[in-house]
């Protein structure tokens, strides 16, 4: 065992100071109900669809691991955009819901989604008396889409972001094209 | 003394009974939540939850009154009244001001006192037998322990300042009281409340009802306002010591305009140590059984008999 020098009871004056000294500086308690919280960025409160962005390509459903995502559709036939074109078929929505009660909050469906239909909201107020009333319809899903905050700003020295610099290469491809012809 | 007279002062001193344990309650929950960082309650009543022991109190009221089966039925429902009357009688005996502050002045106050308190431990025993459960049983039996080992350096730090004072009564000895008796009785002081404390069964000597280990000692199988009652008691256990402690070794109502603020400076003494109380039970963690002994049988009883050697002396030489 070490020897120690410490005088005797300094360590019981020690354990009096510490909580002397937290009592004289401001609890840390959240007022919830009264005051909203200061949620972290990137919080995961509830999964917002924007459905503009979705091609029901199923692949959130597929990968949920508990099944808790409802995907509804039909195809439908597009006229052809130019005359002799080929008719083209899209798919239509019909319905996406998410039963809350099942969700685990993993994000899998957000990350899997290509074409970013899926956003987490840090909106959390969504509570019911009734298990069954938590699957939430498109409706529900598509009015938390405009709570999902702005994306964090970038890292002064980060790359571009993905989207920014396929746009700028297709814009410089066809700036160049412009000036050669 | 007539019958106006008695009746005013018993009806001061029930109320002081009623209302100072509330007090010291309320101020537990605050003063422990903000050295924990939080904030306590904050609802009931309006402001900061100021009547969050009211809302208990009701609630406890309205539970179901349990005894269980096997339990010395009598015996079991007496205990909480026994654990809380002593400390109403206690508060009778302690003055709060000088010329006759005082509910009732008691030639041998200080052994009224520690006698009668003496007795609220024997509510936790009795509670502890009569309740037919293990756990109860050893509560009960952490408790004799307790009361046998910190009981004598709590009468040999009072029997010092009783011989520094030349009496036993309790205004006797704030009559007598100088201010330098603060240095001189500073070990018996010491230990009186630290004894206080264990006799209290205030963390950190709170083994008896160490909740982690046997739920809650004596007071497991009670519910409902029986239980209230206990709870109750330990807190007119904080306000009886800290009033005890603040006599004997804190002179009282002495002070500044004592003639007129006696009352006031008895009430700031008593406070000041009951904030000590629950300060000492956020700050450290539980002391084992044997701990607790050695503490009490190594430690208190040879500085209270040091207190008392240092007592006689300076009364001789004086």
């Amino acid at each position: 065992m070490p020897r120690t020098t410490a005088v005797f009871g300094s360590g019981l004056a020690k354990g009096l100071a510490v909580t002397f000294r937290t009592m004289t500086r401001r609890s840390v308690t959240e007022h919830y109900p009264d005051v909203q919280p200061d949620l972290p960025p990137r919080s995961r409160g509830v999964i917002g669809l924007f459905e503009e962005n979705c091609t029901v390509c199923m692949l959130c459903a597929r990968e949920c691991p508990d099944w808790c995502i409802y995907i509804d559709s039909h195809k439908e036939t597009v006229p052809p955009a130019a005359p002799g074109g080929r008719e083209r078929s899209r798919n239509v929505l019909d319905r996406f819901a998410i039963d809350f009660a099942l969700c685990m909050y993993c994000g899998i469906c957000i990350e899997v989604c290509p074409f970013d239909a899926l956003f987490w909201s840090p909106e959390f107020e969504y509570a019911e008396t009734d298990i069954h009333e938590l699957t939430h319809e498109r409706d529900r899903l598509r009015e938390w889409m405009w709570t999902v905050p702005e994306p964090p700003a970038l890292d002064p020295a980060a790359e571009e972001p993905k989207e920014i610099a396929a746009a700028r290469k297709t814009a410089d491809k066809w700036e160049r094209a412009g000036e050669e012809a | 003394m007539d019958a106006l007279d008695v009746t005013l002062r018993l009806v001061a001193v029930l109320l002081a009974f009623l209302l100072l344990p509330l007090l010291v309650g309320q101020t537990e929950h605050k003063v422990m939540a903000h050295m924990q960082g939080r904030v306590g309650p904050m609802y009931a009543g309006g402001f900061h939850g100021w009547a969050q022991l009211v809302a208990d109190g009701v609630k406890f009221a309205q539970k179901e009154d349990v005894v269980p089966a096997a339990a010395d039925r009598r015996i079991f429902q007496l205990a909480p009244a026994v654990a809380l009357i002593p400390y109403l009688l206690v508060l009778v005996a302690i003055p709060v001001a000088p010329d006759g502050g005082v509910g009732q002045a008691i030639d041998a106050g200080i052994f009224f006192v520690l006698a009668v308190m003496g007795v609220g431990v024997l509510g936790s025993l009795m509670g502890g037998w009569a309740s037919a459960n293990k756990f109860s049983l050893l509560g009960g039996l952490r408790t004799a322990a307790q009361l046998m080992a910190y009981e004598l350096p709590m009468l040999l730090a009072a029997a010092s300042v009783a011989m520094a004072a030349g009496t036993l009564s309790l205004p006797g000895i704030l009559d007598a009281w100088e201010w330098w008796w603060l240095p001189w009785q500073i070990i018996g002081g010491l230990v009186f409340f630290t004894a206080g404390l264990a006799e209290l069964q205030r963390p950190p000597f709170d083994a008896p009802i160490a909740d982690a280990e046997i739920i809650f000692g004596a007071y497991t199988e009670y519910t409902g306002l029986r239980f209230a009652l206990f709870l109750l008691a330990e807190y007119a256990g904080i306000v009886v010591v800290s009033a005890l402690t603040a006599v004997l070794f804190l002179g009282g109502w002495h002070g500044p305009f004592a003639g007129t603020l006696g009352w006031l400076w008895m009430l700031l003494k008593t406070g000041v140590l009951a904030f000590g109380v629950i300060w000492l039970r956020v700050s450290y963690p539980r002391l084992r059984e044997d701990q607790l002994q050695r503490v009490a049988w190594t430690v208190l009883v040879p500085l209270a008999l040091l207190q008392i050697a240092l007592t006689g002396v300076v009364k001789v030489v004086m």
